[in-house]
């Protein structure tokens, strides 16, 4: 197994490949290039950064780089996906980030893939997508310190959470404008062919609908499974769930 | 001269942990991997700034070990990884994990930012979670934990680094 980490994007990327060939190391440093150029290209947190420019009205969209559009026509679409509950201006302030470290992590894997890696697993700050397989993919436990509250396992998965563990209360409701708290965190789990680009910004999304809105949009999306932990620590799941579960364990989650 | 961190002390369920934390500033620019000694830089052995936190069923137990320089690596089975220095936007955060084969059976803070009282908001609650995080998803035998973001992950990732390191 070969693991590389590279911090880029105010966190760190983390590779890991089973199935390393001669080219792997090359691609791995392309794909660090990669990271970085999107960081000062998309950067809310640099103050150089095309979005930040764009945000003051120092640069129009079409002085940006043609990814830049891009992006925010991607984040258009996934606040259409998601009856509005996802937007590229959380608080106000341009900052489609919620779009573009899922997508980092996606065009990542996809630059493995295209170098002949089969088994391989990309995290872009807990944003995970996986090739091949199986891979047993842990999902923090937001009120248990130090606990997780599934293991999922499978192939080619691509699992996101959005939580307020770490950053406590920070997802904001578009609807509303305050924060979302009705779960404690909301993961998604797409199955091959649904990327993590997608999965990303649909578990933020999903955090800010609360539980029952959810998990009803996950469990009527094709390829979407659901684990809601909500604030007194129950959990929730779409009917799908259980099938990404593996079959025997240590501390695996069990639906009960 | 004392060359240490405080390891941290797990219990066989792998939840028990004290933390203790060098001086800030006690920046390791280059990762170090060593082999039964402590990486780390100048300074004394830091006083013990504990922390067991969370769960109903995590019992503090200090019975920290600082690990010296002297300590030798030798054939033993028991070795001691440094993870690279990760720049978080809090600061830099760095971790060192000791194997005992292939299991891990302590997490050091080798580093961590203490700049302001927003950052040890963030650092008390986070670290020991995601060190006790550490030891639990070493026992669920998982290759990569999602949910964690920020300087928690940034340690998460450094860990993740030792752990590469280290081979597996």
């Amino acid at each position: 197994m070969l693991r590389h980490a590279e911090p880029v994007m105010g966190t760190v990327f983390s590779f890991a490949v089973r199935d390393p060939g001669p080219d792997t190391a090359d691609v791995l440093r392309r794909i660090a290039r990669r990271l970085h150029r999107i960081d000062a290209v998309f950067s809310p947190y640099r103050t150089d950064s095309q979005i930040s420019r764009l945000d003051r009205g120092e640069l129009g969209v079409d002085d940006c780089d043609p990814e830049v559009r891009a992006a925010l026509a991607a984040c258009r679409e996934v606040a259409d996906e998601t009856d509005g509950y996802f937007t590229e201006r959380p608080g106000g302030r341009l900052d489609p980030s919620g779009w573009v470290k899922g997508r980092a992590v996606e065009e990542a894997a996809g630059m493995l893939g295209d170098a002949g890696a089969r088994q391989y697993c990309v995290s872009g700050g807990g944003d995970v997508q996986t090739a091949g397989g199986p891979w047993r993919i842990g999902v923090a436990h937001p009120l248990r310190t130090g606990r997780l509250a599934a293991v999922l396992a499978g192939d080619g998965l691509a699992v996101a959470t959005s939580g307020t563990a770490e950053r406590g209360a920070h997802v904001l409701d578009p609807h509303t404008g305050r924060p979302a708290t009705g779960l404690a965190s909301l993961t998604l789990v797409g199955s091959p062919g649904t990327g993590i680009a997608r999965v990303d910004a649909w578990a933020t999304a999903a955090f800010a609908m609360g539980p029952d809105r959810a998990l009803a949009w996950a469990g009527r999306r094709p390829g979407v499974e659901a684990l809601a932990v909500l604030p007194d620590g129950t959990k929730r799941w779409t009917p799908g769930l259980p099938r990404h579960l593996p079959a025997v364990g240590p501390a695996d989650f069990r639906p009960v | 001269m004392r060359r240490a961190v405080v390891s941290t002390a797990a219990t066989a369920a792998g939840v028990v942990l004290l933390l203790s934390l060098k001086p800030h500033g006690a920046a390791g620019p280059a990762p170090v991997i060593s082999s039964g000694g402590a990486a780390g830089s100048d300074g004394s052995a830091s006083g013990s700034a504990g922390s067991a936190a969370g769960a109903s069923d995590a019992t503090p137990a200090p019975s920290a070990s600082p690990t010296g320089a002297g300590g030798t690596g030798g054939a033993g089975t028991v070795r001691k990884v440094t993870g690279d220095a990760v720049n978080t936007r809090y600061g830099p955060v760095q971790v060192a994990v000791t194997l005992s084969g292939s299991r891990i059976t302590a997490v050091d803070v080798v580093e961590y930012p203490t700049e302001d009282r927003r950052d040890r908001e963030i650092n008390s609650s986070a670290l020991p979670l995601l060190n006790q995080e550490a030891l639990a998803a070493q026992s669920a035998h998982v290759d990569v934990v999602s949910g964690a973001t920020f300087t928690s992950d940034g340690y998460a990732r450094s860990l993740q680094s030792a752990l590469d390191r280290a081979g597996r």
